[in-house]
């Protein structure tokens, strides 16, 4: 039998984390292009529009992850696509993180005055003038703290992939496991790492928030 | 695509399917009632509790919230047996939401609690009420009253989280979605089901709260 030193266990699992780094990275990215795009139908003028990504939105908030996962992995194969993991993995976790953005920007966007669209409006700017000049570059500020704070979500949401094969953090932690016998050190380790990931994101999320309110407090 | 949809199975797997959603629904109930009682523990600590506890409920806070559930499932159900704790599937399932919840109620009862103006305490005191007391009765249920919306979806976020549970085989919704599909080799109609009944659940858990809400505050905010 091979022994493993703890070297050994903490450098595969390591070289596994970027993985989880990189699918977090496309999965903020892309679920943020998409979340914009909800974000614009849901405020937006057009009844069906809003009820649309209304829709949505509760779809994707009200059932697991898990399940979008295997729909994602399973439904993109009856197109007669082979889907490898990974690309089930982007699409799954960029639509989820795409709905829950909406609705954290959708918040922000509403707490703006009432009064800034009619402003805007009586200078006689359209729908897509109000957002770019006015209401968006002050509901950015609003934005940031929940943003980054969900961004944590996201890291966390990654290690649902290793259930349809995704190698990263987590599955590296199960293969190791199997390798090892060593449970309990791999995956404490695992759970230490990810920590590593999200700790700074909760804290930089919490510290924006305090200081984006003393500015709120100023006006 | 020439794909076509087959839900012919379904009248047969119901049984299963049945049995999958009561595991589910259990694995919530236990895991809302004693997450939020901890959360309400661990609150009271951060607010009022002994010094020394502080910290270590800080800790533990701060671990559960940024690690993914699948992985403190995991660490609960194949790490601790090394240190001789062992259990079933199932109460590791339950014990992981626990902990769970425990930790996201916690920092949201305690953003409730601080919300309460330090008079209350105050008064609270001015009536001879011991400190428990005035936690108890004067801060914690305005406190929870605030922030049930907020604790509602939480409570809603752990029970969509608990399909994870399945990867440890807990017989849950999921396992038993599982379990179909590989026998009717019918994978994506069997998850778009279960996914429905999930969405179901979450519809009906989210009313079910909002009732309770109801019944627990009826008096109107005080703000």
């Amino acid at each position: 039998m091979i022994e493993f030193s703890f070297w050994d266990i903490l450098r595969n699992l390591l070289l596994a984390a970027r993985w989880t780094v990189l699918l977090s990275l496309v999965s903020f990215i892309g679920g943020g292009m998409v979340g914009a795009a909800l974000l614009f139908l849901r405020i937006g003028g057009q009844r069906w529009a809003r009820l649309l990504s209304r829709g949505y939105i509760q779809l994707f908030q009200g059932t697991p992850l898990l399940m979008q996962l295997f729909l994602a992995f399973f439904g993109l194969g009856l197109f007669g696509i082979d889907v490898p993991a990974w690309l089930a993995a982007c699409v799954a976790l960029i639509l989820w993180t795409a709905a829950f953005l909406a609705e954290i920007w959708r918040g922000c966007v509403e707490s703006i005055a009432k009064g800034q669209w009619e402003v805007s409006a009586s200078l006689g700017m359209g729908y897509l003038q109000q957002m770019r000049y006015v209401i968006l570059p002050q509901a950015l500020k609003v934005a940031v703290p929940p943003t980054v704070g969900f961004s944590v979500q996201v890291v966390k949401g990654t290690a649902l992939t290793s259930i349809i094969g995704f190698v990263e953090l987590s599955k590296a932690g199960s293969i190791v496991t199997n390798a090892t016998f060593q449970p309990f050190t791999v995956y404490g380790l695992v759970a230490l790492i990810y920590f590593a990931l999200c700790w700074p994101l909760s804290k930089s999320s919490q510290l924006l928030e305090r200081k984006l309110n003393v500015a709120h407090r100023n006006h | 695509m020439t794909y076509h949809f087959d839900f012919g199975w379904l009248i047969e797997s119901l049984p299963v399917l049945l049995k999958g959603i009561r595991i589910t629904v259990q694995l919530i109930l236990i895991g809302a009632v004693f997450g939020v009682a901890l959360g309400i523990a661990c609150a009271w600590v951060r607010a009022l509790g002994p010094k020394w506890l502080k910290p270590v409920v800080a800790t533990y806070v701060e671990l559960i919230r940024n690690t993914p559930f699948l992985i403190q499932l995991f660490f609960i159900f194949f790490g601790l047996p090394s240190l001789g704790i062992r259990m079933s599937e199932l109460s590791a399932a339950n014990l992981a939401m626990i902990v769970n919840l425990g930790a996201y109620s916690c920092e949201i009862i305690r953003a409730g609690i601080q919300a309460t103006p330090r008079g209350q305490f105050e008064a609270g005191a001015s009536l001879a009420m011991t400190p428990f007391q005035t936690f108890w009765h004067v801060v914690l249920v305005p406190a929870l009253q605030r922030i049930w919306p907020a604790l509602s979806s939480q409570i809603v976020i752990v029970m969509l989280g608990s399909a994870v549970v399945s990867q440890i085989a807990a017989e849950d919704l999921t396992f038993a979605a599982n379990f179909i599909q590989s026998r009717n080799f019918r994978a994506f109609e069997t998850y778009i089901v279960s996914t429905l009944i999930y969405l179901a659940l979450a519809i009906l858990l989210r009313q079910l709260l909002a009732g309770l809400g109801w019944m627990l505050f009826p008096r109107k905010a005080s703000r």
